[in-house]
């Protein structure tokens, strides 16, 4: 399989080769910093893209230790590929940006080597919530970059920005949303819960999630759209075509940027803020190094750095950073996010979906 | 030329290619699918090889039914609206001049070339409200208003039938074009009009093609997930879309592989049913 994926190399791989061949002759510390190197797995597509070019020349250049960058599929295809190869002992990528729910699954395998913070002093920065911890206390991985979801409106149809979660159900909305199409990726039971139910922990139990969906079910007259495509819903979006709905907010702050009539708003309930780990694959050699790159990420001044390069919220302290309101408004907010419950998405994952499904076909 | 039957080994050489090719890309993965839709799904994680049946009582249910019977229906409609549209245009085509022929069939050709996503984004704006048809009919006079025709189940037939009918009329062409002239001119001078000459006579002759049509075009819409996501209601997205959620989405192989193999199965048992229908209206 994986000869499969490396055998093509296209003229452009070679061109490109050639060419990071002879930059790396031009710029002798990065041949010296090859001694130490490093493999990390990032989202294929805009993240390794950014991470390419905004952050990894720096930390190399900082640290002396080259970074061999991957591009990962979204969805738990890498963890599994990861998984796999650490039963075999080996692993396709040092330290790997993963998501909440595969988090949570890795650790069921013990999948992810322990981390020792006393190595990662820059660890104390972040926000509690964002240090991803074994059952016993150990600790399986540190918060990389977050993201939110919000309520989206087209400011040409909604002169006013809404205020609250419950503009989903504003009978007055009547197909005009374009909300998520998967559970696990909508987010919508625990801004149901958030909203209406007193907070997420009305979740814990099935009766309560059950009262979530009873709840949720009064949306769907509103639904115009239920989406998997992102580019589905922008469109409609700025062109009025579905006026409101949930998105992505600092895309969602570029279009509007751009000049098209579109506003992001945090909810009063808060934005659903969306979260990725760096973790290290039990397999992987490069302790030292991969500690050494997640307390150098760990720096308030580089996750300031991928707040304005790439649009990620912070997931250090806000008082740390040097962003200013205008930039951290761009990528964040000070409302009390709605934080995902995740463990109910390895653990009640398939029950949910039939029950979502149902909800939304049926 | 007289055909003879295979004497050698050596006979059979140029079937080796389509065969193995058969084998590797067909047999292969489907047997490999199969095996799968038993396996045991790991909540939470992936599969693990087994023997069960869950996955197969897990989608029968009547939700999964209602589904399935739409998304049936769905490919039935679409094969229908197909040949009633393309049967007289492919006859007319026939009709034509060679040159004319050319550039129809060209155009055709093209439409095969673009994608799924650009055929559904392309009439999502078509139907949209704000820059959709309507438009043109409140130009027109004839709308007061314009209004959005998506989603709804008329847009995703539409866009199926758009897809399909390139295909359709391929299929139909060749045994269109080798139909014999002196038919029609027999029913005319019989005193048959043209409209009259066409049914009564183009279209028994054409039985076995039409239902051949009829059978690719269905089967060919039944695995459309993507035009019922960009142009529906979830209430119209098919068993396949159902099937994409749970292979790419929930990680859940062993349940996407059971209800793939499911339609498969439904898929052949119908048409085996028109077939045989086919023989006894032969018969008879």
């Amino acid at each position: 399989m994986k000869d499969l994926v490396n055998r093509p190399l296209g003229r452009r791989a070679v061109l490109a080769g050639g060419a990071a061949a002879v930059s790396m002759l031009a710029m002798p510390s990065i041949l010296r910093a090859q001694d130490k190197s490093l493999k990390v797995g990032v989202y294929g597509g805009y993240f390794k893209d950014s991470f390419d070019k905004n952050i990894f020349p720096d930390f190399t250049k900082a640290s002396g230790i080259a970074v061999e960058s991957i591009a990962e599929p979204t969805g738990e295809a890498w963890l599994v590929q990861l998984d796999q190869a650490a039963k075999a002992g080996a692993a396709p990528a040092d330290v790997s940006m993963m998501s909440q729910v595969s988090m949570l699954k890795g650790q069921s395998t013990d999948l992810w080597a322990p981390l020792d913070v006393t190595k990662i002093p820059n660890a104390s920065n972040l926000i509690d919530r964002f240090v991803n911890k074994y059952p016993d206390g150990r600790i399986a991985g540190i918060g990389a970059v977050s993201w939110y979801i919000t309520l989206v409106t087209n400011t040409d149809v909604f002169k006013e920005a809404p205020t609250s979660w419950e503009a989903l159900w504003d009978p007055a909305n009547a197909d005009k949303l374009g909300l998520l199409a998967l559970v696990s990726n909508s987010f919508l039971l625990e801004v149901t819960a958030k909203t209406y139910l007193g907070g997420t922990n009305a979740l814990d139990t099935e009766e309560g999630i059950q009262k979530a969906f009873d709840k949720l079910a009064e949306v769907k007259p509103n639904v115009r759209l239920w989406y998997r495509d992102e580019a589905q819903f922008e469109q409609s979006l700025k062109s009025g075509e579905i006026p409101m709905g949930q998105y992505y907010h600092d895309v969602t702050g570029l279009a509007a940027a751009d000049g098209n009539p579109v506003r992001s708003t945090f909810p009063k309930e808060g934005g659903i803020q969306d979260s990725g780990c760096w973790a290290l694959s039990r397999a992987s050699t490069k302790v030292e190094e991969a500690h050494v790159f997640i307390d150098y990420m760990s720096q308030p001044s580089i996750q300031a750095t991928l707040s304005r390069k790439v649009g990620t919220s912070p997931t250090v302290k806000r008082e740390l950073t040097d962003l200013t309101d205008a930039e951290f408004a761009a990528v964040s907010s000070d409302i009390d996010p709605i934080i995902p419950r995740y463990d109910l998405y390895q653990t009640k994952s398939d029950w949910l979906n039939q029950k979502w499904t149902e909800l939304i076909v049926g | 030329m007289r055909r003879e039957a295979p004497q050698k080994i050596g006979d059979y050489a140029p079937l080796f290619f389509p065969a193995t090719m058969l084998i590797v890309f067909f047999v292969v993965p489907f047997a490999t699918m199969i095996a799968v839709s038993f396996f045991q799904r790991q909540q939470g994680g992936f599969y693990v090889p087994a023997f069960v049946l869950s996955n197969y009582e897990r989608f029968l249910s009547l939700f999964f039914a209602n589904v399935l019977g739409f998304s049936l229906m769905l490919a039935v409609v679409v094969a229908i609206c197909c040949v009633v549209l393309a049967l007289p245009f492919t006859y007319l085509l026939t009709r034509m001049k060679r040159k004319v022929q050319i550039v129809w069939l060209v155009a055709l050709l093209s439409v095969l070339s673009l994608s799924e996503v650009i055929i559904g984004f392309a009439w999502s704006t078509l139907f949209s409200r704000t820059a959709g048809i309507t438009n043109l009919l409140v130009m027109a006079g004839i709308m007061s208003e314009a209004k959005a025709l998506l989603p709804s189940f008329g847009a995703v037939l539409t866009g199926m039938v758009y897809q399909a009918f390139p295909y359709t009329v391929l299929v139909l062409y060749p045994a269109l074009v080798r139909l014999d002239p002196t038919l029609t001119e027999a029913a005319r001078t019989l005193g048959a009009s043209p409209v009259k000459a066409f049914f009564t006579v183009v279209v028994p002759a054409l039985r076995n093609t039409i239902v051949a049509t009829l059978i690719m075009v269905f089967i060919f819409a039944l695995g459309s997930y993507l035009l019922p996501q960009l142009l529906g209601r979830p209430q119209h997205w098919t068993l396949s879309v159902l099937i994409t959620d749970q292979a790419i989405y929930q990680s859940n192989m062993p349940f996407a592989a059971a209800m793939a193999v499911f339609l498969v199965l439904v898929t052949l048992g119908l048409v085996a049913l028109t077939v045989m229908a086919g023989r006894k209206g032969e018969a008879a």
